[in-house]
């Protein structure tokens, strides 16, 4: 395998492939109930306990649309760039199964609500355009529990009925890290939209993964297979890499590749055939005639329009204007809504004569380091944003060091607490009386005459020994820039 | 007070109205004949034990503002009543008691009325002659080893021999203006999304509506001024400005035009049809309403198009039918052992012949050809009755190509039996309403039945046109009791 100018190829002795990927990402909608039902979402409650008698596909039970759900979804495309299509039509998609109630799934199959958009990604060899081919809304099923007995499987409806957007990407994604890239922008869009949690651990996100292999330079595209219902990037990523070589394993060997289902075993890291394309179901798609076309009107559709908060790419404009960040911190702010939320809310608590490149810092470096030790998101910081403005201004208006600072923010940890009330009551004030420091060194020259003219005498690195002495004689509150200049003219 | 159950609905409840009946009277009364009357099959469920306290309970504290007040009534069972068994007449919900209450028997319950219990019907309402229950054939009370009709044919069963003073059923192709004409009673099919679906075990959802059936016109526009509501739990129910159809009733229908299609005069059908046609043209014509030839070109396509459209959504609506959550069960190997086994046994023959259909028509490679075409042809009968109804206010047709025919007669050849559901599979098809009015006896002295189609929403139009040509036809159903020891 080479990466050479960041492409991701395989190779074969004479032979290079590309690899073509689309996803079909299945989304859970953010919302208190579910899509055609009034029950509740929530994750994590007992089985059984959020079913209706529509979930449960009880007879004459009717679906009624959750105009809420319209919304996250038509919100969603908006966020993705794409066509709002004023009319759809949601499809039974026909299969049996134990924990599909109604024999069937409500989803929306020739006229989907979001037509073509696009995401941008930001890789490090530059951005890269991603196309979404459509955005559509169906049900989930219910959860089959296959491993409580031996003889019998259980059957949880808590799910069954949520609202899913599937959102289906163009395949324009030529490598695992593209993917992984791709991903998270999604997550990112929707969390900012508010559209959904995207939470993989819960299943909130989840992706079937459609890969391909070609020579280099081809521009058809080989025969795919379809990995389905793979819930982590890592796994994804993995799977990938699996199935990208497998196929070009088969070509290499004058064999051809068989489209079809694969699964991806997470403990072998393998793909395996579920089943073939003759083995495909016939789902009989046809419209379900207990709804009615979904039709949403210009006005509908501008008002949800003019109520899209700020997304990602336009934040990350405005944070390099605004903040002249760089693109790199820019992107790293506002990948997470919430870190966004947090890095906004410590530049407005900055007031005036505030330092952002310094609040950059350090939210990138001393408080990410500590929400990764501790496993923490940044909604859950042990530091407000307030005080950690605070704090940066402590250091810019010369109040403390930057090192003192560090040992400020360990003590802040501890229940938030105010920097100022830790400078204060520990000592930490940072000496700049220049008077006084000048006695200091005085001092400290006298003491270490020798030392004093050797310096003079050329040995230069004896200087940070004088400094070293002035912090210590003054317990590290000392103005480490007022010791450099008041030393420097004091040994010349 | 004698002779109870040969009163009407209106009757009964002017009576109860004035004190001069009790509910606990009428409840009782019905209760005996029913009793009486276990030979016609009619009930799959009596709730009478029920229904008798119920009616106690009313006449303690009567309300008598409501519109059917302490009125006993059966229902069709496919309507989900709470906490009674409904089984759709089928075995695969032999053991089901719902938790819940159909809307339009809410509706009913609502107004004061009670349950007498659940009447016979074809299973999932896919049949023409109540010949498909588990629960057995209804006899006809106009004779012996006559079929009701179906799929209403209890309902129909038990209205003509009096057994309820009036009930409900659903209508997906004639289902309920089919048994009505074949035992002589009045039955409206609504405009479909005028009554709810909630609640009522669905066949072929784009196709059914719920209805009342009844001895006359004016209990029927009573029953459905009670069971018509808008309903946000039913996404095809439809908030349209309803009649207060009893009380709008009028025999005057001067000047209405009515059109007689040239198309519903069938190949074969029998020469006492087409005179009782005609015979009903002379009445609207007595009543001052104007008659105009008029043209529906696409009709002989509505009985393919109806068999392959209801098919379809009944091969989805019914696989929710899969032992799984609620129903009969069988043992199985495993999960698609149970299925098999479970949908073999749970369904009769007639069910899962529709289901294969309605699953071939769907099917990947035929669906273009069948369901999709079936849903062009749909949209072209559906634009002929727009045509026809820039010239006319209604249109008058035959019920049915025949009068009731024996138990058996056709239980071997399906398509002789849909054949039954020409006339009035056009109207399922368009969403239209339609009643079937009965208007004479053929040789037999078996009734004949000749059907009112309206506009959409314009049920206060047909049922006047039914109104004043009951008036003149005066019609009289000839009921022996035979089955009465």
């Amino acid at each position: 395998m080479s990466k050479k100018n960041s492409e991701y190829l395989i190779n074969r002795k004479d032979n290079q492939y590309e690899v073509v990927i689309g996803l079909e990402v299945h989304a859970q909608v953010l919302s208190e109930s579910k899509l055609f039902s009034t029950s509740a979402t929530k994750f994590g409650a007992e089985p059984n306990t959020q079913v209706s008698l529509v979930d449960a596909a009880f007879p004459g039970m009717l679906p009624v649309i959750n105009e809420f759900c319209v919304k996250q979804a038509i919100k969603t495309g908006i966020g993705l760039n794409a066509k709002i299509n004023k009319r759809s039509v949601f499809d039974r998609k026909n299969y049996f199964y134990a924990d599909l109630p109604q024999g069937y799934q409500i989803s929306q199959f020739k006229d989907p609500i979001v037509g073509e958009g696009k995401v941008i990604l930001d890789m490090p060899e530059g951005q890269k355009e991603v196309g979404i081919e459509r955005l559509h809304l169906e049900q989930d099923a219910g959860k089959s529990i296959h491993d409580l007995d031996p003889q019998n499987t259980f059957v949880d409806l808590n799910r069954s009925g949520v609202a899913l957007m599937e959102i289906v990407s163009k395949p324009d994604l030529r490598s695992p890290d593209e993917v992984s890239a791709y991903i998270k922008k999604l997550r990112s869009i929707m969390r900012y939209l508010g559209t959904c949690d995207g939470n993989m651990q819960e299943g909130s996100l989840r992706a079937d993964v459609n890969v391909s292999v070609r020579a280099k330079g081809s521009k058809d595209f080989g025969t795919r297979c379809e990995i389905k219902n793979v819930n982590s990037i890592k796994f994804m990523q993995m799977a990938i890499e699996y199935e990208a070589n497998r196929q070009v394993d088969l070509i290499e060997e004058g064999k051809s590749i068989d489209q079809e289902t694969r699964l991806f075993d997470t403990k072998k890291n393998e793909t395996r055939s579920m089943r073939s394309k003759e083995d495909a179901h016939d789902y009989r798609y046809f419209p379900d005639p207990d709804l009615l076309p979904l039709e949403v009107s210009n006005e509908f559709i501008n008002n949800l329009k003019n109520n899209i908060p700020e997304l990602p790419d336009d934040k990350k404009k405005r944070f390099i204007d605004e903040f002249k960040l760089s693109a790199y911190e820019a992107t790293i702010l506002v990948s997470d809504i919430d870190t966004a939320k947090y890095f906004e809310e410590v530049v407005a608590k900055m007031g005036k004569n505030k330092d952002i490149k310094l609040a950059v810092n350090w939210i990138t470096g001393e408080l990410f380091a500590v929400l990764n030790n501790k496993n923490l998101e940044i909604s859950q910081s042990p530091v407000s944003a307030k005080n950690l403005a605070i704090l940066v201004n402590l250091i810019k208006n010369g109040t403390i060091s930057g090192k003192i600072a560090k040992t400020v923010f360990e003590l802040m940890l501890d229940g938030d607490k105010d920097p100022q009330k830790i400078v204060e009551e520990k000592g930490l004030k940072q000496q700049s009386d220049p008077k006084a420091i000048e006695a200091l060194i005085d001092k400290i020259i006298n003491d270490n005459r020798e030392k004093a003219i050797e310096y003079k005498q050329g040995k230069e690195k004896l200087f940070g020994f004088f400094v070293g002495q002035a912090m210590k004689a003054s317990g590290g509150k000392a103005n480490p820039q007022l010791i450099n200049e008041i030393l420097k003219k004091k040994l010349q | 007070m004698s002779d109870i159950t040969k009163q009407s609905l209106t009757e009964l409840v002017v009576n109860i109205k004035d004190k001069k009946l009790s509910s606990t009277e009428v409840t009782k009364a019905f209760i005996d004949r029913s009793e009486k009357s276990k030979e016609l099959n009619a009930y799959i469920t009596e709730d009478f034990t029920s229904a008798l306290d119920k009616a106690k309970k009313f006449d303690q504290k009567p309300n008598l503002d409501l519109k059917l007040p302490g009125i006993p009534m059966a229902v069709k069972d496919l309507f989900c009543t709470k906490d009674v068994k409904t089984t759709a007449g089928s075995k695969i919900l032999n053991n089901f008691v719902p938790t819940y209450e159909s809307t339009v028997t809410d509706n009913i319950w609502r107004e004061g009325a009670i349950l007498l219990g659940k009447l016979n019907c074809d299973e999932f309402a896919m049949g023409s002659s109540n010949e498909t229950s588990f629960f057995g054939n209804v006899q006809n009370p106009i004779d012996k080893d006559l079929v009701p009709g179906g799929s209403s044919g209890g309902s129909a069963s038990a209205v003509a021999g009096q057994l309820t003073p009036i009930t409900i059923g659903t209508d997906t192709g004639g289902s309920i203006r089919q048994p009505a004409s074949f035992t002589g009673t009045v039955g409206l099919k609504p405009t479909y999304g005028s009554c709810s679906r909630y609640g009522i075990v669905a066949f072929a959802s784009s196709l059914d509506q719920a209805g009342p059936m009844a001895q006359n016109v004016k209990d029927c526009a009573l029953l459905q001024e009670v069971i018509s509501t808008y309903d946000p739990k039913d996404s095809t129910s439809i908030d349209f400005k309803r009649n207060q159809y009893s009380k709008e009733l009028t025999n005057n229908i001067k000047g209405k035009k009515i059109g007689i299609p040239k198309e519903y005069r069938v190949d074969g059908m029998p020469k006492e049809i087409e005179d009782l046609w005609q015979k009903g043209i002379q009445f609207v014509k007595d009543c001052g309403a104007e008659t105009i030839d008029i043209s529906l070109p696409h009709t002989s396509y509505a009985l393919p198009t109806y068999y392959i459209v209801a098919p379809a959504e009944a091969s989805s609506n019914l696989a929710r039918y899969d032992g799984v959550k609620y129903g009969f069960r069988a043992k199985g190997e495993n999960l698609i052992d149970m299925y098999e086994k479970t949908r073999s046994e749970g369904f009769g023959a007639e069910v899962q012949r529709r289901i294969m259909i309605g699953t071939y028509v769907l099917s990947s490679g035929y669906y273009d050809a069948y369901y999709l075409k079936a849903q062009k042809v749909r949209k072209l009968i559906k634009n002929d009755f727009d045509e026809a109804y820039k010239k006319v206010d209604a249109i008058l047709t035959p019920s049915t190509p025949s009068s009731a025919f024996k138990i058996g007669e056709k239980t071997n050849d399906p398509v002789s039996m849909y054949l039954n559901d020409i006339f009035t599979v056009p109207v399922n098809l368009a969403g239209l309403p339609g009643i079937s009015i009965p208007a004479g006896h053929d040789s037999k002295g078996y009734p004949l039945g000749l059907q009112i189609i309206g506009k959409a929403f314009d049920e206060q139009n047909i049922l006047n046109i039914a109104f004043a040509m009951e008036e003149k036809i005066n019609f009289k159903n000839k009921i022996t009791d035979w089955w009465i020891k």
